[in-house]
């Protein structure tokens, strides 16, 4: 298949997915053991590296920030830059990439898996769609839990930024005066932008790596190749979303 | 195609038995024509036994009486219903015994029986346990309940897939090489299930199989598939002395010690 023509037929068949999913919503309740143990591999298990790597963004953040700043006297300004960056675009571009690397990628196996040992055939026979019982419970739960992750992740940084300014030397801002800043020049707009964000990543991603995964053909090596090609799309379309999420976000406060 | 009635192994309720029908089944994967213009049908109630070599095209046959291929040309039926279409499967219980046993392994052994229940709100949870419960007695699998697949030998993988398939109350059973990996004794029983389906319940059952006893022994009629065409059927009688010498040298191969097969190859 040419290239072109397998990217039409991979949305095409992802679109085809969703719609099928969607149809079977009224069924969320009777799933509702299936929807809780999505949230939780999504969200809980998650949840620890999303805040390491957070804390640590808002670091290196206020660390580059406070460099430049210092120079033309603007360090006190360190929080809303930080606050600004963290709520709107690292926030949730950190916690789609983490969802892509830790959970997109189980996802792509388990079903790539399944559908390699013949358990997706054995489903259909028995007439109980895979787009019901293993793709509807994953998005569902992803839409609940990736605004959590993307909170927790803006939180984390704002904190981590804060540690930073206060024992950099060169910076030494507290965190009162920090915080300070940062509520000054943030609005609510600011984070809700970024949950808008996050819940569009994260809705793509899970519905991405599972058509991949349902997808697979051949043996078990396919299982390998799907994973790759589901962490590659998903951080493909993480970035090609930004962009269009973000002009289209600007465009309605405009 | 319908039917003598269904008397259900659980709850004992009467439903259509299903027949199938083959026409003109031919089907392609890129160049290679696995099935090439097969007809047969199957009538309800019927044991009916495919065998032939490894790679002839047998279970891409079964999964076209599924729906799980469509055919490149030709149509086939299940109780003269299409059966690439969802709707077949919605109305017509089929249950497909897969030979790796395709058993969920993220669920135990009793949730793999009592999935299709659950899912399809066939009964309460009391009901699927005693209905689950009785399938594992039926198998020998009352101590397994609850290990998880990758805990079972390949035999009672594909015990647990029978018994999966007991639990949805089949009106068409599929079986896809049903006695491989299994010792002689256990062979026998799941012979004498496919058998007791029919005779007890008039489930309609397809048996995909290398196996010369079990066909021989059971079935009502014998199809002989090799290089995807359709070359011999008829009843096990007639293949106790098979006129076709391409059927006669499947199913009853000589060892030949003094000129072995390979070197034949070889030359």
């Amino acid at each position: 298949m040419k290239p072109l023509t397998a990217i039409l037929a991979g949305i095409g068949s992802t679109l085809q997915l969703l719609v099928s999913a969607a149809g079977y919503t009224p069924t969320l309740w009777r799933q509702r053991a299936r929807f809780i143990e999505q949230c939780y591999l999504i969200g809980y298990t998650t949840l620890p590296i999303v805040a390491i790597l957070s804390f640590f963004i808002g670091g290196v953040l206020a660390l580059q920030a406070g460099y430049s700043m210092s120079n033309f006297g603007a360090k006190q300004f360190i929080g809303s830059l930080v606050g600004l960056s963290m709520a709107r675009e690292l926030g949730p571009v950190m916690a789609a990439i983490l969802l892509a690397g830790r959970v997109g990628s189980a996802i792509a196996a388990e079903l790539a898996s399944m559908k390699v040992y013949q358990e997706i055939d054995a489903l259909e026979t028995m007439n109980i769609p895979p787009a019901k019982v293993l793709v509807l419970p994953r998005l569902a739960a992803v839409l609940v839990m990736m605004p959590v992750l993307a909170i927790i992740a803006d939180l984390v940084g704002w904190f981590g930024g804060a540690i930073v300014s206060k024992y950099t030397e060169s910076i030494a801002i507290e965190p009162e005066a920090y915080f300070s800043v940062l509520r000054r020049f943030m609005v609510f707009e600011d984070v809700l932008n970024g949950l808008i964000k996050a819940e569009v990543f994260g809705f793509a991603i899970v519905l991405v790596c599972c058509n991949i995964g349902l997808n697979t053909r051949g043996g078990p090596r396919e299982i390998g190749a799907a994973v790759t090609r589901a962490v590659v799309v998903s951080l493909i379309l993480i970035l090609v979303l930004d962009y269009f999420v973000t002009k289209a976000l600007m465009h309605l406060q405009s | 195609m319908t039917c003598n009635p269904t008397r259900n192994p659980f709850t004992h309720t009467e439903t259509a038995a299903v027949g199938v029908s083959i026409e003109g089944l031919s089907k392609s994967f890129g160049r290679f024509e696995v099935l090439k213009n097969v007809t047969f049908s199957v009538a309800p109630g019927e044991i009916f036994v495919l065998m032939g070599p490894s790679g002839s095209g047998k279970s891409v046959l079964l999964k076209h009486i599924v729906g799980l291929e469509q055919p490149s040309a030709g149509r086939v039926t299940v109780a003269g219903r299409d059966a690439s279409s969802e709707a077949t499967r919605a109305q017509v219980r089929m249950a497909l015994v897969f030979q790796s046993g395709a058993l969920f392994n993220s669920l135990s052994v009793y949730d793999n029986l009592a999935l299709y229940p659950r899912e399809h709100q066939i009964a309460d949870e009391a009901a699927i346990r005693e209905k689950v419960m009785r399938a594992l007695q039926i198998l020998s699998l009352e101590g397994s309940a609850h290990k998880a697949p990758s805990e079972l030998s390949g035999g009672m993988k594909k015990r647990v897939a029978i018994a999966r398939g007991l639990v949805m109350e089949p009106q068409l059973m599929l079986y896809d090489e049903p006695t491989s990996e299994l010792d002689p004794v256990m062979a026998a029983t799941i012979s004498e299930i496919i058998a007791t389906l029919k005779d007890e319940y008039h489930v309609t059952s397809i048996v995909v199989s290398h196996d010369r006893e079990l066909a021989l022994g059971i079935a009502d009629r014998v199809g002989i598939l090799m290089g995807g065409e359709l070359i011999s059927l008829g009843t096990p009688a007639d293949l106790r002395t098979p006129a076709d010498p391409r059927v006669a040298e499947f199913l009853y191969p000589k060892i030949d010690l003094k000129n072995p097969r390979f070197k034949k190859l070889e030359t």
